[in-house]
């Protein structure tokens, strides 16, 4: 009897996470899709130009928008990703026990770090700073944004590599060793190889970090309407502009569907990542 | 940044003090909107506070359209707004049965501002229009250094950026503009005047009540043939010479009760004191036709 009511509580704890996740998806569907009733998908995906309180005309082309997340996004894992893997390698391989016990609470400060804070850094400190480096005439742009959500998404990617890295069997980089190779070829050509899955994973779950941020990306990304035309450009990413223009709707009118299916594109994005990062997971469950 | 603490302070101990208590409903008011104002009414809201014991008003930011879009959804007591309502937003609160009441509880002579290092001190309405345009795109264009211009304008919540869009954007234009997709969107007046203490290529608009002696403050003319008038006189706003003058409102939904805090609190923003707040905070006080407008709802409400 016991033990049923406690396979039923886990149980319960586990569909309603389902539950969930669905209720939200046909939430977001349900309103976001009644946009396209007065929108035109063409428009709504394919023009550049957003700008629902527009003075002449309201325009709804999330390009822009989309176009200004993934430059962020790409950026950031282009600083993230070396970083990340390097670190988690130095974590798992090299680094003495003493140091390791030092560095990974260290490391997952970072995560503890409100994106607020990171946020405002970001706009008193490093904006400026990277104006002065670049001689622009102003910091807020999708390159700032990406170094920030860059350092937001670290921790997510360092301690998901290094789980992939710590758990290639030992057999692998003894059996290298003992071949001759030194420590650096059996890294370089065992060792990450073998992880490689689990660290495409992390990645991937890195990723799905930048994409849904919003707090720095709406503080230092510039928001500026036009399509972007470089990394010292000032961008719109979705997250920012939900977040800047859910205030001013009113519930129910056609702004604020298009919100809606402006998450709901948002979610789409998120879980194709999410769930692709986690095939690779089983994937390399499956060859352990 | 000490303006957006003691704000927060103000918040937090509001809450603390006053949340915990157990005050009984209706003796609180929750004021929300205009970025602009928010300082400003905050200001009167402690005043207000210390002076009556036992009453809670709480004021938050986010941006008139915020604030409007918030009372329609009947969510708060007061919407402060830096623009007057819309006719759809009239429309749209009178479906949900909301009557939108309108005072006018200061004035603010809204600020074209540059870099100090900026040699131009004047400019017309049209000139600042085309900047905005996206028209004129270079400093030299209107005489100044060769240096491409940055916009920094408000977000479309803000009452400040529909204001100007209406006002100075589309300043008798035949054809409606919108404002150039270059502008960066800023969070709030205070991060535009940042922004261009730092920037020497920047243009901003910010309410007069956030000018700093960090920046400087373009005097503007109607058109070329009339004089360039400073913002940062009194009378040029009073009498309603400087060209970028405008009303800075509130509004509650339905005729506010006679006997209601909320009225009270209203009665002290128009008093004497309440405009003396409006002086300190670095807005001018209503001016005759303001205190005319708002003596007609005042009327109404007291029978």
């Amino acid at each position: 009897m016991k033990e049923r009511l406690i396979a039923w509580f886990f149980a319960i704890n586990g569909i309603s996470t389902i539950v969930l996740v669905l209720g939200i998806f046909i939430f977001l569907a349900l309103t976001g899709l009644q946009a396209f009733t007065q929108i035109s998908p063409l428009e709504f995906f394919f023009s550049t130009d957003w700008n629902p309180t527009s003075y002449v005309q309201p325009s709804w082309g999330i390009l822009s928008l989309v176009v200004g997340t993934l430059y962020i996004a790409g950026f950031s894992l282009i600083i993230a990703v070396p970083l990340g893997v390097a670190c988690a390698i130095y974590l798992a391989q090299i680094a003495s026990p003493s140091v390791r016990e030092l560095l990974k609470p260290a490391i997952e400060m970072i995560a503890a770090l409100p994106s607020v804070v990171l946020g405002l850094l970001g706009l008193l400190v490093l904006a400026p700073a990277v104006a002065d480096f670049f001689g622009l005439s102003n910091g807020l742009n999708a390159f700032t944004a990406s170094i920030l959500v860059a350092i937001m998404a670290l921790p997510t990617i360092i301690s998901l590599s290094e789980d992939a890295i710590t758990s290639v069997p030992k057999g692998y980089t003894e059996a290298s060793l003992a071949l001759g190779a030194n420590n650096w070829q059996t890294i370089r050509n065992v060792v990450v190889p073998s992880a490689m899955s689990g660290i495409i994973a992390a990645v991937m779950l890195g990723l799905g970090r930048v994409v849904g941020e919003t707090m720095v990306v709406l503080m230092v990304a510039g928001n500026a309407r036009a399509f972007p035309a470089g990394f010292f450009d000032p961008v719109r990413p979705m997250t920012a502009t939900i977040a800047i223009e859910i205030k001013e709707v009113v519930v129910g009118d056609l702004h604020y569907q298009a919100l809606y299916a402006v998450g709901l594109v948002l979610f789409v994005m998120t879980f194709i990542v999410n769930f692709a990062a986690d095939l690779y997971l089983h994937r390399q469950e499956g060859k352990m | 940044m000490n303006k957006y603490f003691r704000i927060l302070a103000l918040v937090v101990i509001t809450s603390f003090t006053f949340g915990c208590t157990g005050q009984p409903p209706g003796e609180s008011l929750d004021i929300k909107g205009s970025d602009t104002l928010v300082q400003l009414v905050a200001d009167m809201a402690q005043t207000y506070m210390e002076n009556n014991q036992g009453t809670d008003v709480l004021v938050t930011g986010g941006g008139s359209g915020t604030g409007i879009a918030a009372l329609i959804n009947g969510e708060i007591d007061i919407a402060i707004s830096s623009r007057s309502i819309t006719t759809t937003e009239i429309d749209t609160a009178r479906k949900k049965g909301i009557e939108p009441w309108e005072f006018i509880i200061a004035r603010d002579g809204l600020a074209v501002i540059v870099n100090s290092d900026n040699q131009l001190k004047n400019l017309t309405l049209e000139q600042i229009g085309a900047i905005y345009r996206g028209d004129i795109t270079n400093w030299n264009q209107l005489g100044g250094a060769d240096l491409e211009i940055t916009l920094y304008g408000r977000q479309s919540t803000s009452g400040t950026y529909e204001f100007f869009l209406e006002h100075v954007v589309n300043w008798q234009q035949t054809r409606k503009n919108d404002y150039s997709p270059k502008m960066r969107n800023m969070e709030g007046n205070k991060a535009i005047a940042d922004a261009i203490t730092a920037d020497p290529s920047g243009i901003g608009y910010i309410g007069i009540g956030y000018v700093t002696d960090k920046i400087q403050v373009i005097s503007v003319a109607r058109d070329t043939s009339s004089e360039y008038i400073s913002p940062l006189e009194e009378n040029n706003i009073e009498n309603d010479l400087y060209p970028i003058t405008r009303p800075l409102f509130q509004y509650t939904s339905g005729k506010p009760d006679k006997d209601s805090l909320l009225y009270a609190f209203i009665r002290f923003e128009l008093s004497e004191s309440g405009q003396d707040i409006v002086r300190r905070s670095g807005f001018y006080p209503i001016n005759k036709d303001d205190r005319a407008q708002n003596q007609d709802k005042i009327s109404d409400i007291e029978g």
